[in-house]
């Protein structure tokens, strides 16, 4: 094993456990809607969500970079450049987030000056880590990046993956500097603070989740390189085309001119079809290998991740995204539907995938398979596409009875969240929660537990 | 040409790239133009001088921000500079108190609470807010209910204290009151009783 590869199954490691502390916080996050009494004054609904989607980030983040260390040198043939500042930055990077971690939960919040925004809270959705720990994730990003590129000039070799990895890298580094400012102006600042949300999360992390696919799919299924290299740029040109301007559905209400209705829904609308392309290129490979594999979960979940991908973030988003329908569902629960499915579709159920193909490979087994998974990958599901039918149930009751009916004001706002659609909603999203964190619970049982060994001489692949 | 040609499909990515990326540079040029304070769609900052309100607009089939005659913010007419100076600290206290984690501007934030776009223009503080806390003007009610709102709840949700200065405050409701004179293309639809379609 190399030594990057020992590095990544640190990343896993973080990542995993960064995972269940987004899911405590999401489960305390939806108990505010039942209990709204629940720790007033004391721990607020504002610091349980900052924990929740902060960590989503950050453990998604730890995820990528893991597959990519665990990739990199099976990909270039030679050790990573430049390791010790990799482990040096690792461990660096776990002691910032447990600093930032402790500050949420013990300090929250400060006066309105410059001193709370370096060290306390940014207050900006995502991106609420102080500017200190905020400019120690870029220096995380330079020594990744660093990492990257100085192998592939060492190696002397370049594949095509590689190179959309590391042009990919200039934009990741880019618009995540757009994590400082604090403009007074709220039509500037939500301007550029959707190039890092949207730049990252539905671009620059689409191509990334897309470049770590198409190792996975050349282990797992055992495509070949031709053809996921031709797929990963039909990928990259459909997401990038569709996405850039698709940027435009963020700039329908935040004071930007009207042209961005127009061209926001146009190009957001097209942005299932990079999605898609994702879904019958996983058909296509799967096919053509008669849905053989020797890692079953990895299989399983990379297929869940194209399904994902294309329903969560293409269907649900296309759902919601022309301005016409966009007027009324935008910033009520249906977003919140849309964004849960959007971010497990999309890079939950990838991260997870990675997490499968390192257990084959540290615990040497020549074909994974077991039950355990299939409960974890059962009730993760199961969970997650309750948790969405209940925040969509509850998101149209606000669209409907806050937005198109009441107005937009406190009463409307409040007599629809009275509503029992609304309500019964959070009661489901609720128990759907609780499944979704049981099927975390088994997924780490599985993960932490040595797999059953098939003697070598049946270790055929398995059909899926 | 060949379809399975993985060059074939690197041309298409990046081309395809680059044009979108100049699109994105020539409207996002514009858009700076237009959203900037004293823009065709964001007033300038001691708009807080005047009356703001939310009319229907059939020409453009939406609501849209009317500044109307004098009506200074706390009775007292500020400058151009002394009302800058309360939106960046307007500003701070959103930012610093998280308030984005529990409510929306814009739509953007959290689903909490409230959207704040219109906050200014909310009936509820003449006809809840006012009465409660014994203020006879509006902004004066806004500052007592942000400085306490554990004192003046509604609803079973209510707002937490987060220990704002009257100056935090006043800031505060300043930057709520220039935030709905910006022209949102009509979000949010049919807001209040000024908002609504005839």
């Amino acid at each position: 094993m190399y030594r990057s590869q020992k590095l990544s199954l640190r990343y896993y490691t973080a990542a995993i456990a960064l995972f269940g502390v987004m899911n405590l916080f999401g489960l305390l996050s939806a108990l505010y809607y039942l209990y709204p009494s629940l720790l007033f004054n004391v721990f607020n609904f504002n610091m349980s969500k900052i924990m929740h989607i902060d960590t989503l980030v950050i453990w998604l983040l730890m995820g990528f970079l893991g597959a990519v260390y665990w990739y990199l040198p099976k990909e270039l043939g030679r050790e990573v450049e430049g390791m010790w500042l990799a482990e040096l930055v690792f461990w660096v990077f776990c002691a910032a987030v447990a600093v930032v971690a402790v500050v949420f939960l013990f300090v929250q919040y400060g006066g309105a000056n410059q001193f709370s925004l370096w060290f306390i809270n940014q207050g900006r959705k995502y991106v609420e880590a102080p500017r200190w720990a905020a400019l120690g994730i870029v220096v995380v990003m330079l020594v990744f990046a660093y990492n990257v590129v100085a192998t592939c000039i060492k190696a002397r070799r370049m594949t095509g993956i590689m190179w959309v990895l590391v042009l990919d890298l200039i934009p990741l580094l880019a618009v995540y500097l757009d994590a400082f400012p604090a403009t007074t102006n709220m039509s500037v600042d939500l301007y550029w603070w959707w190039w890092l949300v949207h730049m990252w999360v539905e671009s620059t992390w689409e191509v990334l989740i897309g470049c770590v696919m198409a190792l996975v799919l050349m282990d797992v299924v055992g495509t070949s390189r031709r053809i996921v290299e031709a797929w990963l740029y039909i990928e990259v040109m459909l997401v990038l085309g569709a996405g850039i301007l698709g940027l435009g559905h963020h700039y329908f209400w935040i004071g930007t001119p009207q042209y961005w209705l127009s061209v926001g829904g146009f190009f957001s609308a097209l942005e299932p079809l990079p999605l898609l392309g994702m879904v019958v290129h996983a058909i296509y490979d799967a096919g053509s290998h008669g849905m053989k594999t020797n890692n079953q979960p990895a299989f399983y979940w990379i297929t869940a991740e194209a399904f994902g991908n294309f329903i969560g973030a293409g269907i649900w988003g296309f759902m919601m995204t022309l301005p016409q329908i966009n007027l009324f569902s935008h910033g009520t629960q249906w977003t919140v539907s849309h964004g849960h499915f959007a971010f497990y579709g999309a890079y939950v159920c990838g991260v997870i995938a990675v997490l499968y193909v390192a257990k084959q490979q540290v615990s040497g087994v020549d074909v994974l398979t077991g039950r355990a998974w299939k409960w974890g990958f059962g009730l993760l599901n199961f969970g997650m596409i309750g948790m969405v039918m209940a925040l969509l149930m509850a998101g149209m009751a606000q669209a409907f009875f806050e937005r198109a009916i009441g107005g937009s004001t406190l009463m409307a706002f409040t007599s629809a969240s009275e509503n029992p659609w609304f309500k019964s909603g959070m009661y489901a999203r609720m128990f759907f929660g609780v499944v979704f964190v049981s099927g975390y619970v088994v997924l780490v049982y599985d993960l932490l537990t040595a797999p059953k060994r098939v003697p070598a001489a049946q270790a055929q692949p398995v059909a899926a | 040409m060949d379809i399975e040609d993985p060059s074939f499909w690197r041309a298409g990515a990046i081309s395809t790239t680059l044009v979108m990326l100049i699109v994105l540079a020539f409207l996002s040029i514009d858009s700076m133009r237009v959203i900037s304070v004293g823009g065709a769609n964001v007033p300038k900052y001691d708009v807080i001088n005047h009356r703001i309100g939310y009319e229907f607009d059939w020409s453009r089939n939406a609501s849209v921000p009317v500044i109307g005659g004098p009506e200074p913010l706390f009775g007292k007419a500020v400058t151009e500079a002394e009302a800058t100076a309360l939106m960046e600290s307007g500003k701070l206290v959103i930012q610093s108190r998280a308030c984005m984690d529990c409510h929306t501007i814009f739509g953007n934030g959290a689903y909490y609470a409230p959207d704040l776009t219109k906050a200014w223009l909310d009936p509820a503080w003449q006809q809840i807010w006012m009465p409660m806390t014994g203020k006879a003007t509006r902004e004066d009610a806004m500052v007592e209910f942000l400085m306490h709102p554990d004192k003046y709840p509604t609803w079973t949700r209510a707002m937490p204290n987060l220990q704002l200065t009257e100056d935090e405050a006043r800031a505060t409701v300043a930057y709520l009151k220039w935030l709905s004179a910006i022209d949102t293309n009509g979000f949010p639809a049919n807001f209040g009783p000024s908002g609504q379609q005839p």
